[in-house]
């Protein structure tokens, strides 16, 4: 396994600039996840680590070493596409054998390997069934399986989960991450979903307008995002514009406390979710407009002033009733202009 | 199916008729007799033992080149002057001759054979062609069948064009056969190159129908060849066809069962000649020998039911049966060659279109 | 990765075709027009005014024009029933009436004229039925039997094509429509019949490009009256040697075929690869009324496609004494009074071997030709598409004669080469392949490219394991139809076969034209024999390519 480092990348299509100037680095046996909106430039980005395209500045680096000029079949980097592109007309021994036999692992070794790499994703025995009959949650996993099979330095996802439903989903993503744990594999993982990249990443990149716009241990992304694109981005709905005044900033919602802050002026303040509490004399005053629950913790969609806020539910809350929320200074966050 | 499998099915029937077919001794260049290359049209004919006759007298092989019809024959060797795709040529006729000389297609070659030959015949005194065998273009008709229509047999071409012969005529097309152009070429001479026309627009008044070829009219339309299914009585074809039908009748025939109408025949030469090009002249004048020589004459009634040029025996039928006409239309070769093409695009106006 | 390297590449795998096609089609087909327009070196571009106003001229290419358009919109009309069986109904023996469909295509002319001139004569059945109403009917040379001929050659081409696209089309659409108040009719037109209308048209220009450019079925069917501008460029380079005349027309035929793929590019290329065995959800077993429908339409296209063959099997064993197998057994002989110089089973043998030949150059020039098109984009390829289609459009009579004319001189004297009735049939053959390999090659997701790539397959590698593995079938597909396509041709062969190395339609056409009723026997035993041939090539082909045949 390997570290992974981009420096500089850059990339256009057409005169328009697709990347510009990303600098990444990914440490060996960690797994990042790169978020970003359609068109943001993320699959542009993993295949140029890939080697399927070249930047047109910029260098790619595996394990130290500059591999920028280095064709794809020789930079020894595994991908796993969105629609899996299993090879239809061979089976899957063949399809995870593959990349061994281009390496030129001898038939034996090839068996027990490709055997070995089907047990890992959780399909024992799969090996002489024709691609076209398999379920999309099996496909995924052996195009999983065909990627590792050669056990390559760096291993690339392409919205992986894409294309399976809901449930599917978060079964394979917890698979997934135990998988790439134990393997200690280095792992970057491109994603528009904010689950997933929290699942999948130790640390998460956020890929806006062709650069990375915010970096750092997924939690601190999710929880803490610095921009209210990002905070978009991440699921961080509770985005509030504001004016700074005197130990806080007025909002529509009323004057929310703040840690001193370093601004003046109009700003823009996210309120996340934890930062809220139900409190019978609190200082923000709504309605209950929506109710979920998930796994018995209830999250519920409070209207205040006209803004719907993302709270955590309080039991005994039922839609339409009036509430009561309380604002934790700590938790207002200010945002990037 | 497995692509193997798919693959074999295809390809097996090529692998094995390949495999246990002859070899293809056709030509064999540099060692073995040498082949040369008789280019003729379709309507050519020769025993196979009389071929096989030259080549053991003179140890040449002869391949045949049917190229069509005499007129695309001869156009095709016109397009392929200078490199030839045969030695000799058979099959001009004298409505080709002019345009054929005039392309200096041939090359020179006074066969001593010529001696035997009526010099009337010899229409080229440069002697690039030679002349082999003599036909007569005539209207058959069906001797049953007219007497059943009621009719009387024609006695001119003029005849044709009387309202009473409506619907009973079929010729050939003058573009794509010979006997058909010999047949334009004979109202020519008889109404004149500016009668002509109304003759035809007369005769398309009366229903005439035009076939292709000599085999189609003969055997498609012509009520009176053995097996054919048509109605018409009269048919633009041979004096040698009444004998024709006598000698390969069912059952023995006293009375050819079709006759000629002596009035309209139109009188065709054939001529021979070595193609200028040739890697082979002189074995192309062994040919040109072997064509006049008796084996070659005597074959050829039977074969391709024409005339021969020098003196030998004819089959009795054509004795019999068989008509020599004493004065057949015959154009200037000149003239022909002047006027062919705009006389045969007046007529596929007048008649066809 | 290279832009530079990739343009030549493709400059590379486009130059094999370029060769072949240029010395085999373009040489041979200007040097006759030029020869036309250019006697004796001097320029005579006067004569394309002449020729073009004069009354023959109008005549025949009016002619030609409606006869075309009447036989495309029979055709369609025609067929249209039958696409409805191939894109949505499921039945007994399907597979195999699809293969069946395509026999007629791909029959020599000479063969289907000799049946049509049996069925449409005055001892046929046509005559008979006619008869039993009382009306004398002989249809030979008429343009009803040309037009009906042209239906019977070019039925498969719309049936499959719009069938095709007819199985891609979702009946949820249309069950939707249904749900909201539209009849079954209403439904068809509003919501289906648009979807069907690249495919109508586009098969509707290819029909027309046929039937325009006919020559075998017109020549025979038609006699001496009815020319089209193919017969006529005929008549004028065999008969009158009027090259002037025949190179203008030829060139007005270039001009219209040239429209007609045009038309054909902007009627919009048919989409994918369109299994004829996929999109199962769309086919149903027919209920009620529909199996009516389903059986007449069967019955109809068994009429129409299976009477001439069935009436060309019938003549192949009826001898003077009765029913055998006579014409058969003497195939091996030369009689007196024969036709051919070669006894008739050679031509047989010749056929397969050159065939052969024809086939693997097809496939190999075409499929350069069909990878190298693919590189090209967007404008240049469509215009190197219709390039490719022209050989079906050229006269073969122009091209035949052009083999004559121009390729006369050392290095490349080959008028008598073994070389050139492969070369000549597989010129025919490749509009076909490159047609049928297209859609295959598009059909490969570049994706599968890339991660062979990244599995470590360098980029020959990655084609060959990828690219080429999933051609397998499709190109064998394509082997089979060209083989059929060479086994039948009969246009340019006429002028270029040896006498004594014919083939089997050449040999028909000469045993036709001889009288004899063993010729014609032997004529029919030959003609059935290469029906089974190409029947069973088309069959196996159909079997495991399991695509579009030939592009149809």
């Amino acid at each position: 396994m390997s570290s992974l480092s981009l420096r500089a990348v850059a990339r256009a299509f057409d005169g328009e600039a697709v990347l510009r100037d990303v600098d990444l680095d990914v440490a060996d046996g960690a797994s990042l996840a790169l978020l970003g909106p359609s068109g943001s430039g993320k699959s542009t980005l993993l295949r140029i680590v890939a080697g399927l395209e070249a930047p047109d500045r910029g260098r790619v680096l595996i394990g130290g070493d500059d591999v920028t000029s280095r064709p794809a079949h020789v930079r020894g980097v595994g991908l796993v596409f969105q629609d899996q592109a299993l090879f239809p007309h061979l089976d899957v021994a063949g399809n995870v054998g593959f990349g061994l036999r281009m390496g030129g692992v001898a038939r034996a070794e090839r068996r027990s390997r490709v055997a070995e790499a089907l047990e890992l994703v959780g399909l024992p025995g799969y090996e002489r069934r024709d691609p076209a009959t398999l379920s999309g949650g099996e496909a995924q996993r052996v195009a999983i399986a065909r990627a590792l099979a050669p056990r390559p330095e760096v291993v690339l996802l392409d919205e992986p989960l894409a294309a399976l439903d809901q449930l599917l989903r978060e079964r394979l993503l917890v698979e997934l991450r135990a998988l790439f744990d134990e393997l200690a594999v280095t792992v970057v993982a491109v994603t528009h979903d904010p689950t997933e990249a929290a699942a999948l990443g130790d640390r998460i990149a956020v890929l806006l307008d062709g650069a990375i716009a915010q970096e750092g241990p997924a939690d601190k992304v999710v929880g803490r995002p610095v921009s209210a694109d990002i905070a978009g981005l991440v699921g961080q709905r509770n985005v509030v514009a504001g004016t700074v005044a005197a130990g806080g900033v007025d909002t529509p919602l009323g004057r929310l406390p703040l840690d001193p802050a370093a601004r003046t002026g109009a700003v823009r303040v996210l309120v996340p979710p934890g930062a809220l509490r139900a409190a019978p004399s609190g200082a923000l005053a709504g309605t209950v407009r929506t109710l979920l629950f998930r796994g018995g913790t209830g999250f519920a969609v409070v209207e205040v002033a006209g803004h719907r806020l993302d709270v955590l539910a309080e039991p005994g809350w039922h839609v339409g009733d009036p509430v009561r929320l309380d604002v934790d200074p700590a938790g207002v966050l200010l945002l990037d202009p | 199916m497995t692509i193997r499998r798919a693959l074999a099915l295809l390809l097996a029937p090529a692998l094995l008729l390949a495999a246990c077919g002859d070899d293809d001794t056709a030509t064999r260049r540099d060692d073995g007799p040498v082949t040369i290359t008789l280019v003729t049209h379709d309507s050519f004919d020769v025993s196979d033992e009389v071929l096989a006759a030259f080549t053991e007298e003179t140890g040449i092989e002869v391949r045949l080149l049917p190229s069509g019809d005499a007129g695309s024959m001869v156009n095709q060797a016109i397009l392929t002057k200078g490199s030839p795709q045969g030695d000799v040529l058979f099959g001009l006729d004298n409505s080709l001759l002019s345009r054929a000389l005039e392309e200096d297609l041939f090359v020179a070659y006074e066969s001593p054979a010529l001696d035997e030959v009526d010099p009337e015949l010899i229409l080229d005194p440069e002697h690039r062609v030679t002349p082999i065998d003599t036909g007569d273009v005539c209207l058959n008709y069906d001797k049953a069948g007219l007497e059943a229509a009621g009719l009387q047999p024609p006695t001119s071409l003029a005849d044709l064009a009387d309202p009473a012969y409506a619907g009973t005529l079929v010729v050939q097309d003058p573009s794509t056969s010979s006997p058909g152009l010999a047949y334009l070429l004979a109202t020519v001479a008889e109404f004149g190159e500016d009668g002509w026309q109304d003759h035809w627009r007369a005769l398309r008044a009366n229903d005439v129908e035009v076939a292709a070829g000599w085999e189609e009219a003969y055997y498609g339309s012509f009520s009176g060849a053995a097996g054919s299914s048509g109605d018409r009585p009269i048919v633009v074809s041979y004096a040698t066809s009444p004998p024709a039908e006598v000698i390969f009748a069912e059952e023995p025939l006293d009375e050819a069962p079709t006759g000629v109408v002596e009035g309209s025949c139109y009188r065709q030469i054939e001529f021979a000649g070595i193609l200028a090009g040739t890697a082979h002249e002189d074995e192309a004048r062994q040919l040109i020998d072997f064509l006049l020589s008796p084996t070659f004459q005597a074959d050829i009634p039977l074969t391709m039911f024409v005339h021969p040029v020098i003196d030998v025996d004819l089959p009795e039928e054509f004795v019999e049966h068989g008509l020599r006409p004493e004065d057949p239309y015959l154009l200037d070769p000149d003239v022909v060659a002047e006027q062919r093409d705009e006389w045969i695009r007046e007529w596929t106006e007048i008649v066809l279109r | 990765m290279g832009g530079r390297r990739d343009r030549l590449g493709t400059a590379a795998v486009l130059a094999v075709p370029a060769a072949f096609l240029g010395v085999f089609f373009a040489v041979p087909a200007t040097t006759i027009v030029l020869t036309g327009l250019r006697p004796g070196g001097d320029w005579d571009l006067g004569a394309v005014g002449d020729v073009l106003g004069s009354a023959s001229t109008r005549r025949v290419a009016w002619f030609t024009l409606w006869q075309a358009v009447v036989s495309t919109a029979l055709t369609v009309a025609v067929a249209l029933p039958a696409a409805w069986l191939v894109g949505r109904v499921r039945f007994p023996g399907r597979s195999v009436v699809l293969a069946a469909l395509v026999v007629p295509f791909v029959l020599p002319t000479v063969v289907v004229g000799t049946a049509f001139l049996a069925v449409l004569g005055p001892d046929g059945p046509v005559a008979a039925v006619a008869g039993w109403v009382g009306v004398d009917l002989d249809l030979r040379r008429t343009a009803t039997a040309v037009i009906v001929a042209h239906v019977f050659f070019n039925y498969a081409v719309v049936a499959r094509t719009v069938g095709t696209a007819w199985l891609a089309v979702d009946p949820a659409a249309e069950e939707a429509a249904r749900t909201l108040g539209a009849d079954r009719w209403q439904a068809f037109r509003m919501v289906t019949l648009p979807r069907l209308r690249p495919a109508i048209a586009g098969a509707a220009s290819i029909v027309f490009l046929f039937t325009f450019t006919s020559f075998g079925v017109v020549k025979i069917l038609g006699g001496p009256r009815i020319a089209t501008i193919e017969v006529e460029i005929h008549r004028l380079t065999t008969q009158l040697l009027d090259l002037r005349t025949a190179a203008v027309l030829s060139l007005l035929q270039v001009a219209a075929v040239v429209a007609a793929l045009a038309l054909h590019r902007r009627a919009g290329r048919p989409q994918g690869v369109g299994r004829l065995a996929a999109g199962r959800s769309a086919l149903r077993r027919p209920r009620g009324r529909e199996r009516l429908a389903v059986g007449l339409t069967l019955a109809s296209a068994g009429l129409l496609l299976g009477g001439p063959i069935a009436t060309l099997v019938w003549r192949s064993f009826d001898t003077a004494s009765g029913p055998g197998l006579l014409h058969y057994r003497t195939l091996g002989t030369i009689g007196r009074g024969r036709a051919l110089f070669v006894p008739p089973l050679e031509a047989v043998r010749n056929s397969l071997a050159f065939g052969a030949a024809a086939a693997v150059t097809a496939l190999v020039v075409g499929g350069l030709a069909a990878v190298g098109l693919r590189r090209l984009g967007g404008r240049a390829r469509g215009l190197a598409d219709s390039t490719i289609m022209l050989p079906l459009g050229v006269s073969a009579v122009t091209v035949g004669f052009g083999f004559l004319v121009a390729l006369d001189e050392p290095p490349l004297d080959l008028r008598t080469s073994p070389v050139l009735i492969p070369a000549a049939q597989a010129v025919i053959a490749i509009p076909f392949v490159v047609r049928s390999l297209l859609p295959a090659l598009d059909a490969v997701p570049p994706r599968l490219t890339d991660a062979a790539a990244v599995l470590g397959a360098s980029p020959r590698r990655a084609w060959w394991e990828v690219q080429a593995r999933l051609l397998r079938r499709p190109a064998l597909g394509a082997l089979g139809f060209a083989y059929a396509i060479a086994l039948g041709e009969f246009g340019a062969t006429v002028f270029i076969a040896r006498a004594d190395a014919p083939t089997v339609p050449v040999a028909i056409f000469r045993s036709l034209s001889q009288p004899g009723a063993l010729n014609v026997g032997q004529a029919m035993a030959l003609s059935t024999i290469l029906l089974v041939l190409t029947a069973g090539v088309v069959l196996v082909v159909d079997r495991i390519a399991d695509a579009r045949i030939g592009g149809f």
